[in-house]
């Protein structure tokens, strides 16, 4: 089982991006669940979503505190949420930031965590680019998909298709086509 | 055809192949997707004909369900939590009159304090008001129980709720099949009322019933209920061979020779699976999924060969103890099986696999009380009643926003 955790503020679409994930891996043949853990609604507080891709049914229903991969929608919650917490040695950090690790002063990850496997993107400036607006979570599900390697991009971007009317789907596409090469590069350069 | 879609989502299109006729309902989280969905549907054409019914509260809701069901046409609702309380005296009419409404309780806390997450202390409330129930194990089932919760209230003039734990499953994204409109169809006739309030021929329904009579009417009821033990199984069998989904009334799993059964209602069955998988030792699970009308004989079928039975509610009384466990605990008089109640999962705090393999822990070293909290926080509990000790009683009320403190900010933990 694969196992992700994103974290962000209500409004940037976390929770929307964790059911898209669940979406592209079922098409990609898996089984797959997503769910969010909302506080009350509202824009700007605290959201967490999960998603686990797995080959056989899922019935757990746990939050996932074992993650093999976190999203860092919002990077503004870096102290004050305990994103990483259960983090596998083996997994994967995207965070939506134009700052390093370093920079952010997280880089202690690096000691636990393969470096390769810990990315930031500025998936803000990239929404920004293609949509006209900040809405970077679409976008992070096409770095996702090419730092993981565990659903397609083309998946992705049928569920998008399938979720919005066609201008925001394809905005929202172009927007992942580039985060995709982006972190392609980041992370085979 | 399997798809990755909402249980929300997947209940609106569900109820809208059993073609209600009307649907009054007030939005309450976590219901409002459902029956949003069916608005939306009635809005354009894809479930007609049907009147959608905004009221201005949930005992509107309820009493235009009642007058609607009355009037002969089959009437869906859906609420939660408050909305639920506040439909109470309503429910007890509709069950009263004997009209099948069928209505989705997607299961949430009741304040105060406020929350808005999932445990089952809303239905619980209300489970002796009349209604059938019937708890959804997963959005798979929560589907066909609705299907077959139209039949079963038709078929018994008795009305149906189907509860779905709030947010576990109604914001979740799973595969899930929805029966095609044919299935649904070929499975669910049109209804056909037995009684039907007609301005050329006036009747009066839930008319004054004096001592003379009352016991009786409720006898008839309790009775005209019981019947729902009988037919269930019959009619979530014609769902199978219909759909391919089985619906059990009571799932047994790995019952067989168990020493220690866990019994749950609703979506913690699951995790309750997967944590009996991983410890591998003897221990067994069994879910319900019809609660009201209680199926004391299965149950107790069901458990006979048990040691301990551990009932994990999400609700419970105050003041006494386990709610299920106490009907658990009178199907299985007479046998020499220990009863315990762990209460779990209250307003959304995650049920995990660890904390229940701890448990069951516990209970292996027979150090499980009869009656305990899962992952309750003592640190938090002493505090308070240290201080509460220590402060003159006047000056120190029950104050939930101390352990809120104590608690440490919210958001901040994961699980």
């Amino acid at each position: 089982m694969f196992e992700v955790r994103m974290h962000g503020r209500g409004g940037q679409g976390v929770v929307t991006a964790a059911e898209l994930l669940s979406v592209a891996a079922f098409i990609d043949g898996h089984e797959a669940q997503a769910f969010p853990s909302f506080g009350s609604e509202r824009m700007g507080a605290p959201v967490m979503s999960f998603c686990r891709i797995d080959d056989e049914a899922i019935r757990v229903r746990e939050p996932v505190t074992s993650p093999d991969a976190v999203v860092v929608v919002d990077a503004s919650l870096l102290h004050h949420v305990e994103l990483f917490s259960g983090l596998a040695p083996h997994g994967y950090v995207l965070i939506n930031s134009t700052r390093s690790l370093e920079e952010l002063g997280i880089d202690e990850l690096t000691e636990r965590h393969e470096p390769d496997r810990l990315v930031t993107i500025d998936a803000t400036e990239i929404a920004r680019e293609f949509i006209g607006r900040p809405l970077p979570n679409v976008c992070l599900l096409g770095a996702f998909a090419a730092l993981t390697g565990t659903v397609k991009l083309e998946s992705i971007e049928a569920a998008v298709l399938d979720r919005f009317r066609a201008s925001v789907a394809d905005q929202n596409i172009q927007a992942a086509r580039a985060a995709y090469t982006a972190c392609q590069k980041v992370t085979h350069a | 055809m399997r798809r990755q879609i909402e249980g929300s989502r997947a209940i609106a299109e569900t109820v809208a192949r059993c073609r209600p006729g009307v649907v009054p309902a007030y939005p309450i989280t976590p219901q409002t997707h459902i029956v949003e969905g069916v608005g939306a549907m009635i809005k354009d054409g894809t479930l007609a004909p049907c009147e959608y019914i905004t009221v201005e509260s949930e005992f509107a809701a309820m009493s235009a369900a009642i007058g609607a069901s009355a009037a002969g046409a089959r009437t869906y609702t859906a609420t939660a939590s408050q909305g639920l309380l506040y439909m109470a005296e309503a429910l007890f009419n509709a069950s009263g009159m004997g009209l099948p409404v069928v209505m989705t309780v997607a299961n949430r806390a009741i304040g105060a304090p406020i929350n808005i997450w999932n445990d089952q202390s809303d239905s619980m409330s209300m489970r002796d008001c009349g209604w059938i129930q019937l708890y959804a194990e997963d959005n798979q089932a929560a589907v066909g129980l609705h299907v077959v919760a139209f039949r079963l209230a038709e078929a018994l003039s008795v009305p149906v709720m189907v509860c779905m734990d709030g947010f576990v499953l109604t914001h979740a994204f799973e595969p899930i099949e929805v029966p095609e409109q044919e299935q649904v169809d070929a499975y669910l006739p049109p209804y056909t009322p037995r009684q039907v309030l007609d301005p050329d021929e006036p009747v009066t329904i839930g008319a004054m019933v004096g001592p003379e009579a009352f016991t009786e009417v409720r006898y008839l009821a309790h009775h005209q209920m019981g019947r729902a033990i009988d037919l269930y199984p019959e009619l979530a069998d014609e769902y199978e061979t219909v759909t391919g989904h089985a619906l059990p009334m009571l799932t047994r799993y790995r019952v067989e020779g168990a020493r220690t059964v866990v019994v749950v209602l609703g979506s913690v069955a699951g995790t309750v699976k997967d944590a009996v998988d991983e410890l591998d030792d003897g221990t067994g699970v069994v879910t319900l999924a019809l609660y009201r009308p209680f199926p004391a004989l299965e149950v107790r079928a069901a458990l006979a060969g048990a040691e301990h039975v551990i009932v994990l509610e999400r609700a419970f009384a105050p003041g006494a103890g386990g709610i299920v466990a106490a009907d658990i605990g009178q199907a299985l008089a007479g046998l020499d099986i220990r009863v315990s109640t762990v209460v779990a999962g209250l307003g959304g705090r995650a049920v995990t696999i660890s904390s229940v393999k701890k448990m069951l822990g516990e209970a292996k070293e027979n150090r499980l009380p009869q009656l305990s909290f899962l992952d309750l926080r003592t640190d938090l509990i002493e505090r308070e009643l240290s201080r509460r000790d220590t402060t003159p009683h006047h000056k120190h009320p029950l104050h939930p926003q101390h352990l809120l403190r104590d608690a440490g900010a919210p958001g901040s933990r994961i699980g």
